[in-house]
């Protein structure tokens, strides 16, 4: 085996690790005035990191003995990340500076999850997701927890501590299991071998550890039923770390599950499938419903997420024999992906310019919001009707796509894409509620609402890339194919 | 870019143009705002006039295309066009419109927010027209769902009591019809095959082949009930109207006359355009039930009405009669019907539209619309506006010489004499349904102008001081008025021009 390491390949990464590195140390020699200098350090390192990824573009790049590979797949994702980095420290500063926090800490905790997601769409080896998985979680527990003196703040902290470390084992196990019957880490590998023909009575055992597997990146990606941590951890946690949850987290999730489904087990479609098409009626039917019933706004994102997380596991239970579907399938899923998580930054972004005043963040105190603070009213508006589906606005094609995989699939996809789409009109209920508060309600007063610059910024970038990506959807495809994985 | 491919693109985007525009004005140019919303729906107006003149009345297929490339990944593409089918309601929404800021001109509803009334108003009149000239399904799909959002705000915002429960009520409804109706489009592309097994969302392009036999009876079956029940949630067929009644009676004056002049009509527009040419089988076989849903709205939005205290609702549910007879002309599956379900659109746009103004104006000066608290006697208060809306009424409950005259006459006639494929002594008993239904809705027009225009004036109204119709109300009511009385003289202004596409649209059925 070949162990010259490719230093091009893990620039973005080490450029990446040496920020995270630096700010640490820096933070170390700041006055506690100057602290918030740890943000611009970051931010820098973050853009260093994102120019480096953009070199890769076109480059085919494979080191550690083809665990670690850049594609096209994993540089759209890298990009995303990067950006999705961006965007949460701008979110973050003010929130950090005016609150009682370790800022320094803070941001370098938050920058090693984003190192966790920038390795996970590049793991191409058990070993490798693994440990991406780990460094995306493992600084978020301690995240979750950030707000130390509010007991909220500390269950967040924990439950998201138990149920993660649960579920990391129990896939872990998983990964052992299929290690010890194929003989290798690597996915493309372990796909060959699950391809052929296993030896009498380990049929079953391959199975289930796919299970177990599965299981594990179930509770990432908040599907039903390892959803529990969510909405109490993102109530709890600082709104720019539910931000990152919800979104980059997630987005990670689905980036290490699309790898092991499309590339390691795509032999065993028959046993999955429908496993996926259960996960996904019940994540996205459950996350509607109970989202019905919040009254705090962080709770109706956590829950307006999971019921996301449904939609966008629809696309697995699509997989087939034709590799046409299972094509379109994974760029439908992963399209929806970033749609999503553009569309749920940008809601979180005003709910941190509202978070100031409203320490509860109910929906009621959104009331009144669209005189105060017209350009973030209209903003969220966008992001509400664009979750829910409605064109002319991203999360509509985000949607299309799913449907139109599925009633391409037909059988049980018509099935799905008629559950999916009552789910969206239900969505659009609880979705609706916050402009409502916006925009038919008066406010108790009328003050104006400074949100921050910095926050305003992200949110109306978010607002222009969902009207334009609705108004002109073209723009997605001019993302390099996405089937590169696939095609294999 | 010449007239004939960017007139009607330009003329639909117009107003898009505008709300653009309003969102830069400063709040405090209120006047100029308003101002704005009648020059961009003029403006639009004016090229929707230019487009008539200039369209091509003895030409059959569509005028003034344009195919264009717009989503290549997903095989969607820019096309639009228009017809003889898709003109009068292409004009109809850009001359509501135009009266529409005309008369907001006087006065934008509680609470105020003038910019953001126009500028939603201009966003729905955009969506509205799209509907009408989209030739590829997912650019139609698109204007479609972009009138429920600012529809959602118009009521939502500007609405009286219950606004916000009649808002969600409509956004839903229709959300829930729409979304099926994508499926089916989909369903629709992936069993098209256009050769080399490519797919196609374009509308003429399914209608050819859907004519050389390409879909199957049981996947029309299926479709069908998919698509059509998006259109009849628009249109609204009953059962599926409840949504209605809450949303006018809800709604400002300009969103109840957009709402009933030009948004219901999108409904019977996606019959005549998808449903019946695409999936020709399936019409077959769902026409009977149709016609009887559209006998049974005949009949019971006239008894409803008769039960109705606040005038706004009754209007509301005169309108389910109304475009009970659109349907019914359209299940008949005849030229004669489809015919009459075009003019008995534009006719209901005209008079429905003239009286939800009429009521909007009268709730400006008395503050109620219940009939019990206005008590009668609005004659003698208010002469003029008096003798509109009962002119009005008079003209919504069919009277020969005015327009609402023949869209039903002729709808009935058609269920006299249904397709082959039909069954004749079921038709004509829809037929006498709605006989009796237009005797019952004579009642109640006649019944409600008693109860509110005739007797005495109650103490309580006498020392009020009401202005008769003012002068910016005149100006946008005439146009109307005159329209009303135009087409009941003269159907054939209307007729002329549908009956060369509704004729080749027939050639489907073999009628």
């Amino acid at each position: 085996m070949n162990q010259a390491i490719d230093y091009t390949a893990i620039l973005p990464e080490l450029i990446l690790a040496g920020t995270i590195i630096l700010v640490l140390v820096v933070d170390a020699f700041l006055s506690p005035a100057h602290k918030w200098m740890a943000m611009p350090l970051a931010f820098a390192g973050v853009v260093a990191s994102l120019i480096a990824t953009l070199t890769l573009i076109g480059d085919d790049r494979s080191t550690f003995g083809g665990a670690f590979v850049v594609d096209e797949f994993a540089l759209l994702f890298k990009v995303f990340f990067l950006s999705v980095a961006l965007l949460v420290l701008l979110v973050s500063f003010r929130y950090f500076r005016e609150g009682r926090f370790y800022q320094g800490e803070f941001y370098f905790l938050i920058l090693t999850s984003f190192l966790g997601c920038l390795l996970m769409p590049s793991s191409r080896d058990l070993l490798m997701l693994f440990i991406s998985l780990e460094l995306v979680s493992a600084p978020g527990f301690v995240l979750a927890a950030f707000r130390k003196s509010d007991p909220r703040s500390n269950e967040a902290g924990i439950k998201f501590f138990l149920f993660g470390v649960l579920s990391t084992a129990v896939m872990l196990y998983g990964m052992s299991l299929i290690y010890g019957l194929t003989g290798s880490l690597n996915l493309v590998e372990i796909g060959r071998v699950l391809a052929g023909p296993l030896p009498q009575g380990r049929e079953t055992l391959a199975l289930a550890s796919i299970l177990f597997i599965v299981a594990g990146f179930a509770f990432k990606v908040s599907a039903v039923p390892f959803q529990f941590w969510a909405p109490d951890t993102y109530e709890g946690s600082p709104v720019p770390v539910a931000a990152f949850l919800a979104t980059a987290s997630k987005a990670a999730g689905f980036a290490g599950l699309l790898q092991l489904m499309f590339v390691a087990f795509p032999a065993q479609y028959e046993f999955w499938t429908p496993i996926f098409a259960v996960l996904s009626i019940l994540t996205m039917t459950i996350g509607n419903f109970v989202a019905l019933q919040q009254r705090q706004v962080v709770r109706l994102l956590a829950y307006s997420s999971i019921a996301q997380a449904g939609y966008m596991l629809l696309p697995f239970a699509l997989v087939s024999a034709n590799p046409a579907i299972n094509q379109d399938a994974f760029a439908a899923a992963v399209t929806y992906i970033l749609i999503y998580a553009v569309m749920t930054l940008g809601a979180f972004a005003v709910v941190i310019a509202m978070s100031k005043e409203s320490r509860g963040l109910l929906i009621t105190d959104f009331a009144g919001l669209s005189r105060r603070a017209p350009v973030i009213a209209v903003a969220m508006t966008v992001f509400m009707v664009s979750l829910a589906g409605i064109p002319p606005l991203a999360g509509f094609w985000a949607k299309f796509l799913v449907f139109q995989v599925a009633i391409q699939r037909g059988g049980i996809g018509t099935a799905l894409a008629i559950i999916m789409v009552i789910n969206s009109v239900v969505s659009l209920s609880y979705y609706l509620a916050v402009p409502k508060q916006m925009l038919f309600v008066d406010g108790e007063h009328e003050r104006p609402l400074m949100p921050p610059v910095l926050v305003t910024a992200v949110a109306v970038f978010a607002t222009v890339a969902v009207v334009a990506v609705g108004v002109w959807p073209e723009l997605l495809a001019h993302f390099p194919p996405l089937s590169t994985l696939v095609g294999q | 870019m010449t007239w004939e491919n960017s007139a009607i693109t330009i003329t639909t985007l117009l107003p898009l143009a505008g709300a653009l525009v309003i969102a830069l004005v400063p709040r405090r140019y209120e006047m100029g705002v308003r101002a704005l919303g009648i020059v961009f729906t003029g403006a639009a107006l004016a090229f929707a006039i230019a487009i008539t003149f200039t369209f091509d009345y003895g030409a059959s297929g569509l005028q003034f295309q344009l195919d264009t490339s717009w989503i290549p990944a997903i095989d969607a593409r820019y096309h639009v066009g228009i017809d003889g089918i898709s003109l009068p309601l292409f004009v109809l929404t850009f001359v509501l419109s135009f009266l529409c800021a005309i008369y907001s001109w006087r006065v934008v509803p509680k609470p105020g927010k003038t910019k953001a009334f126009i500028g939603l108003m201009l966003l729905l009149e955009t969506g509205m027209a799209g509907t009408f000239i989209a030739f590829d399904l997912i650019l139609f799909f698109v204007f479609w769902e972009l009138v429920l959002v600012p529809m959602y705000f118009l009521i939502g915002i500007w609405g009286s009591a219950n606004r916000e429960y009649a808002a969600i009520k409509f956004f839903l409804y229709t959300l829930f019809g729409s979304v099926f109706m994508l499926l089916g489009f989909l369903a629709m592309f992936f069993s098209s095959d256009i050769g080399g097994g490519a797919h196609t969302f374009d509308i003429i392009t399914l209608q050819q082949y859907a004519a050389s036999g390409g879909f199957s009876q049981g996947f029309q079956l299926v479709v069908f009930a998919a698509v059509g029940l998006g259109f009849a949630v628009k249109v609204p067929m009953w059962p599926f109207h409840t949504w209605l009644p809450d949303a006018h009676t809800e709604a400002p004056t300009i969103g109840s006359v957009l709402l009933a002049g030009v948004m219901l009509k999108m409904g019977g527009y996606g019959f005549i355009r998808i449903a019946l040419p695409i999936l020709p089988y399936g019409a077959q076989k769902y026409a009977p039930w149709i016609g009887l849903l559209a006998a049974i709205a005949i009949v019971y939005a006239a008894l409803a009405c008769l039960a109705q205290k606040d005038l706004k609702r009754l209007i509301a549910f005169s309108s389910v009669g109304h475009m009970g007879f659109v349907m019914l002309g359209i299940a008949t599956l005849t030229t004669i019907g489809i015919n009459a379900a075009i003019f008995g659109m534009v006719a209901h746009g005209l008079i429905t539209g003239m009286l939800f103004f009429c009521v909007g104006s009268l709730y400006d000066r008395y503050h109620t619309r219940e009939i019990a608290e206005i008590g009668g006697g609005v004659m003698q208060k208010l002469p003029y506006l008096g003798g509109v809306f009962a002119f009005v009424a008079i003209a919504s409950l069919g009277l020969p010489g005015l327009a609402g005259f023949w869209g039903e006459v002729m709808a009935l006639l058609s269920s006299f004499s249904p397709a082959q494929s039909l069954s004749t002594p079921l038709f004509r008993a829809f037929m006498i349904a709605g006989g009796i239904g237009t005797i019952l809705t004579a009642g109640y027009f006649l019944w409600m102008l008693q109860r509110v225009n005739m007797g005495t004036l109650p103490e309580k109204w006498k020392s009020e001081v009401f202005g008769d119709i003012a002068a910016v109300e005149w100006v946008s009511w005439v146009p109307l008025l005159l329209g009303i009385v135009a087409l009941g003289l003269f159907p054939s202004l209307l007729t002329d021009v549908t009956q060369a596409p509704v004729n080749s649209l027939l050639g489907l059925f073999g009628a």
